[in-house]
Parts: structure tokens; C-alpha cells; sequence
């Protein structure tokens, strides 16, 4: 034991790791990995939604993938306020030109960023959504304006299939 | 334990007992010396394994007539209560029963804190008991989800979007928790196998938590080391054996009472409403027991902040034996400290009443100066205290003060010469 070299045991030991290594790992990845949404959770992926019903100020909530979508129909006057917020008054900097492309219509998820609720429609201090679990307030675009909400509610890919007609995921 | 050899006294006994010792084992158990000084603090050891015993059996039961599906998990908890013979009882046990044993739990967290059980050589048996405490808060929120009423639904998608907050992967995990994207169906079925998991896990932490116990034996309210067995000791049967059935007693009136008369007191109305993912409740607030931690995630105005101060409020205490520096145990030897735990206490009821309030206004104030608070005791108070008090002189042994007409100064040693 006095030499420090390595011989052939040493390198059967390292190789025998390694495999074992792989095989271990190669076995437990599909226990973690059955737990992720399977085949049929995936496939309900995208909802058409008919919106000729909808009247200016007034907003719809859809069922997508399990979560609530927003359909709201804006009325020019939220468009004005949405459109004329500075970019430096907001914590997550987006425009509104981005997040409604067609601005009568704002399609986002209805999911509160910070822990998930469902935020409360025309409440809250800017006019938008107000969360009531802890208290996020959203303005008329969905931006985050004060909370602990880290960033603005998410706009889901959408597109307008004939004009009365929006397509989800 | 115990030194001498013990032989069982039939035939079979000793050719039982010479392939698996197990009537070694409840000789210890039944001789093994305890000190007698121990007041009823002491008793919610034997209490909370009867809580453990408690919820296993009538979960059990439950799991018999429960079905964990999105579709049928509430009309099945509505058929417990109405249809299945004696279901409202055990269902009643089982879910105040989560209250019971975190009453419990929180009296013998105090009782540690109080008398310093913690500190050497008994940080394996904290650090244990918060791994329980650890399980118990995992167990109670799984279970809690089951019955798939608004509650259930909302407080399932508020605590596992808690792991959002993780940059990067956060996204990732919450779907892989959710097996979808968003709480529905599969998490309901994960949950389900979770919670039937964990109280197993919980009962064998429990024996490793009595076994590392058995080693140096019970701190008791003088908190000296005291030689065993000797006249500071009695047998844990049948002394002890009575006094934790008389508590237990007690106890269950307590139990009872809940089962009995208020069943639903401790439970939100909107868990009798079936999850609806379109509407979030007005007020949402965890069961009682969590609410202080509650309150320090809501206190931070940060996301990811808040969820890491509300980890670090529970995961501190398993810092505690190197944050408390005094060498001595008990808090009645303790002058200084033993204001600093009542304020501490204060602290935390005030933590739990503010978590249950919207988080506005005063209350968020309030919340976030009892939060501040509750970090400056472990980390500056306690390690300060340390070597900055002066602590009274302790006993040599337990029977000695009494003995001699306490308090005897001739009998007692100073903090010094605890320290050769």
C-alpha cells in the first residue's frame, strides 16, 4: 500500500462506479419524470372561444389548460389610460402595445404572478384587477402596479380566427 | 439506561428473549429512569403519540370510503358524513384531530425552548423533532387538499406556486408538482398518496427521536445533568406512566370538546363549497397553525424573499443549540432570557392573529415589525445573551435544594464552574 499508483482494481472500481452511477440514475429518472403532465393533460392544449357576445367594458373568463383566461373588451377610454401610462412608472416595463395587439381586446391569463389566485375584475387602485389573496393591483393592461406580484399577468399565444372568434394555446 | 443485565424470568421468556431481545426492550422501557422533577410540560411526548396513533387508525378508516378524484373527491367526503356508519366521528376526529396535534406539538416546541432541551447533548433530538415538525406541516397541507372544497383548491395553488418563487427552474417544478398546469386531477392523486406516506415516515422519525432521547435521558425543569439511575430519578413505570395518562386525559376532554361541539370551528366555511378553478375565495387564510408563518411571507413585499424569510423562520430552528450560547438549560436559572421567551411567545401569537387579518394597513405594519423581531431573537438576542447574562446559581442535584431548604447557595454551583 505504500505505492500510490493506480492499477488495474483501481480502475475497475472507478468504471464499476460510473456505470452504477448511470444505471441508478437512468432508473429513478422515470419516477420523477411520470410525474410531469402526461399525454392527455398536454393534448387539451388549445380552446376556441366565441366573443361575439362580449360588450365593450365588460370581460369573460375561459377555462384553458385548467387556468382562467381574461377576454376583456376594453373601451376606448381604458385604452386611452392603458396607452398613456409611462414605461417608468411600471415594475415589469411592458407596453400595452405588446400585450394587445387588436387594444379592444386584452386576452391574458387570469392568474395572479405572485401565488395564483384569481384576481378580482374592476377593483383595486388602478382601475384593473385587484388580487385578494395578498393584495397585487393590476391596471387596465394587467400590469402589475403595486404587490407583491413579481410581474405583469401573462399574455397566453392567442389569434383571432374570424373577428368574432379567439384561438387559445 | 439501565446497567443491569436483565433475564427474563420463564423458560420461553429467556429463549424468546436470547433470539430477539425484545423483552430487554421493554424492560428499559418500562424501568428506564426518569427525573422526577418532570412537571406536566413533560406530558405532550406521550400526548402527541397518541396523536400520531390517533390520526393514522382514523385515516385509515377514511382512506376506505374516500375516492382521490377531481370529479368525485367532495361528494365522497359529503358520503363519509352522511352515508357511511359513524363517518361524520372519525372524519370529525381526523380533522380536528390535525389541530390537536399541532396544539400539542407547539406546547412541546415551547416546553424545549423554555427549559432549553435543546442544547447539548440533545441537538440530534431537536433537530429530529423539527424534521417531524417539517413532515407534520407537509402531512396537514395534503391533507387539507383531499376533500377538494375552495380552500382545498386555492390553498393547494397559493403553497405549491410557493416554489415559483426559485429562479430558473421555479416554472418547472410547480408543473412537475401539478403534473398539468394547474392544480386539478393529478396533483389530487399525488396528494393523496403523499399524505397516506408521511405519517409512516413521521412514526419511524418518532422512534429514532425516543431513541436518541434514551441516550442521555430527559432534561427535566431544573435542567442539570443528574446521575442515573439515583435518588433524582424515578421509573418511567409506573410513575411517569401515570402522570402522561392522567395529561392525555385531560387532553382529550380538550379533543372532545372540538369533536363534539365545534367540530368545524378550526375549518373555513368555503371548504364546503367544491373547488371551482374560475373563482378564488374573498379571504384566503391557512388552517390556524400556520398562520405566523403566513404573516412573515406576507410581511416581505418581495416573491421570492418572502417565501425564503418564511422558510428561514422554521428552518432557524434547527440552528437553535449553536444560537443559544448559555451553557445553562433552564430558563428558570435565566433571568434575562426567560423575559426575552415570553416576549418571543407574544411574538408569535401576535404573527398568527396578524396572518389571519388582510395583509393592509396596520396589520402589515404590525406583521412586519413581530417578523423582525422574530429573526432579531434568534439571531442577535439569543447569541448575546449568551455571555452577557448573569445567570442564577444552579443546583448540584435535583433532591438537594429541597432537602436542604432551597434556595441553598452552599449546595449550589455558579455558571463557572459548570464551564471545567
Amino acid at each position: 500500500m505504500s505505492e500510490k499508483k493506480t492499477n488495474r482494481r483501481d480502475f475497475l472500481f472507478t468504471a464499476t462506479y460510473a456505470v452504477g452511477a448511470v444505471g441508478v440514475g437512468a432508473t429513478i429518472w422515470p419516477m420523477i419524470d411520470q410525474m410531469n403532465p402526461d399525454a392527455s393533460v398536454k393534448a387539451l392544449a388549445s380552446t376556441e372561444v366565441d366573443v361575439s357576445a362580449v360588450n365593450p367594458g365588460k370581460t369573460i373568463t375561459v377555462l384553458w389548460r385548467g387556468k382562467p383566461v381574461f377576454i376583456r373588451r376594453r373601451t376606448q377610454d381604458e385604452i386611452a389610460e392603458a396607452r398613456s401610462v409611462k414605461l417608468e412608472d411600471l415594475k415589469h416595463p411592458e407596453k400595452d402595445e405588446d400585450r394587445a395587439a387588436n387594444p379592444e381586446w386584452l386576452v391574458m391569463l387570469g392568474v395572479c404572478t405572485h401565488l395564483g389566485c384569481v384576481p378580482l375584475d374592476q377593483k383595486g387602485e388602478y382601475n384593473g384587477w385587484f388580487c385578494p389573496c395578498h393584495g397585487s393591483h393590476y391596471d387596465i393592461s394587467g400590469r402589475i402596479r403595486k404587490g407583491p406580484a413579481p410581474t405583469n399577468m401573462e399574455i397566453p399565444k392567442y389569434e383571432f380566427v374570424n373577428a368574432n372568434t379567439i384561438k387559445i394555446g | 439506561m439501565s446497567d443491569h443485565e436483565y433475564t427474563p424470568k420463564s423458560k420461553f421468556g429467556k429463549w424468546f428473549n436470547d433470539r430477539l431481545p425484545l423483552l430487554t426492550l421493554a424492560n428499559h422501557l418500562t424501568d428506564y429512569p426518569t427525573p422526577k422533577n418532570l412537571n406536566y410540560w413533560w406530558t405532550f411526548g406521550g400526548i402527541l403519540t397518541f396523536c400520531l396513533i390517533t390520526q393514522i387508525v382514523t385515516g385509515l378508516v377514511l382512506a376506505m370510503h374516500y375516492i382521490a378524484h377531481a370529479d368525485m373527491a367532495f361528494d365522497s367526503v359529503e358520503h363519509i358524513m352522511r352515508d357511511v356508519n359513524y363517518g361524520w366521528l372519525i372524519r370529525y376526529i381526523h380533522a380536528n384531530g390535525a389541530s390537536m396535534f399541532f396544539l400539542a406539538v407547539y406546547i412541546h416546541i415551547f416546553r424545549s425552548l423554555f427549559y432549553g432541551s435543546y442544547k447539548a447533548p440533545r441537538e440530534i433530538i431537536w433537530i429530529i423533532g423539527i424534521i417531524i415538525y417539517l413532515l407534520m406541516m407537509a402531512a396537514a397541507f395534503l391533507g387539507y387538499v383531499l376533500p377538494w372544497g375552495q380552500m382545498s383548491f386555492w390553498g393547494a395553488t397559493v403553497i405549491t406556486n410557493l416554489f415559483s418563487a426559485i429562479p430558473l427552474v421555479g416554472e418547472g417544478i410547480v408543473t412537475w408538482l401539478w403534473g398539468g398546469y394547474s392544480v386539478d386531477n393529478p396533483t389530487l392523486t399525488r396528494f393523496f398518496t403523499l399524505h397516506y406516506l408521511i405519517p409512516f415516515l413521521i412514526l419511524g422519525l418518532v422512534v429514532l427521536h425516543i431513541w436518541a432521547l434514551h441516550v442521555p435521558g430527559n432534561n427535566n425543569p431544573v435542567g442539570i445533568d443528574i446521575k442515573k439511575p439515583s435518588k433524582d430519578t424515578v421509573p418511567f413505570h409506573p410513575y411517569i406512566v401515570i402522570k402522561d395518562g392522567f395529561a392525555l386525559l385531560m387532553f382529550m376532554i380538550v379533543f372532545a370538546f372540538f369533536v363534539f361541539y365545534t367540530p368545524n370551528i378550526l375549518g373555513h366555511a368555503d371548504n364546503y363549497i367544491e373547488a371551482n378553478p374560475l373563482v378564488t375565495p374573498a379571504h384566503i387564510v391557512p388552517e390556524w397553525y400556520l398562520l405566523p408563518f403566513y404573516a412573515i411571507l406576507r410581511s416581505v413585499p418581495d416573491k421570492l424573499l418572502g417565501v425564503v424569510a418564511m422558510l428561514s423562520a422554521i428552518l432557524i430552528l434547527a440552528a437553535l443549540p449553536w444560537l443559544d450560547t448559555s451553557k445553562i438549560r433552564s430558563a428558570v436559572f435565566r433571568p434575562l432570557y426567560r423575559q426575552f421567551y415570553w416576549i418571543l411567545v407574544a411574538d408569535v401569537l401576535i404573527l398568527g392573529y396578524v396572518g389571519a387579518m388582510p395583509a393592509e394597513g396596520l396589520y402589515l405594519l404590525v406583521a412586519r415589525v413581530a417578523t423582525a423581531y422574530y429573526f432579531l431573537h434568534f439571531l442577535v438576542i439569543l447569541p448575546v445573551l449568551g455571555w452577557k447574562e448573569k445567570t442564577l446559581p444552579i443546583p448540584l442535584s435535583i433532591t438537594e435544594p429541597i432537602l436542604g431548604g432551597s434556595p441553598n447557595l452552599a449546595t449550589a454551583k455558579n455558571k463557572e464552574s459548570l464551564n471545567k
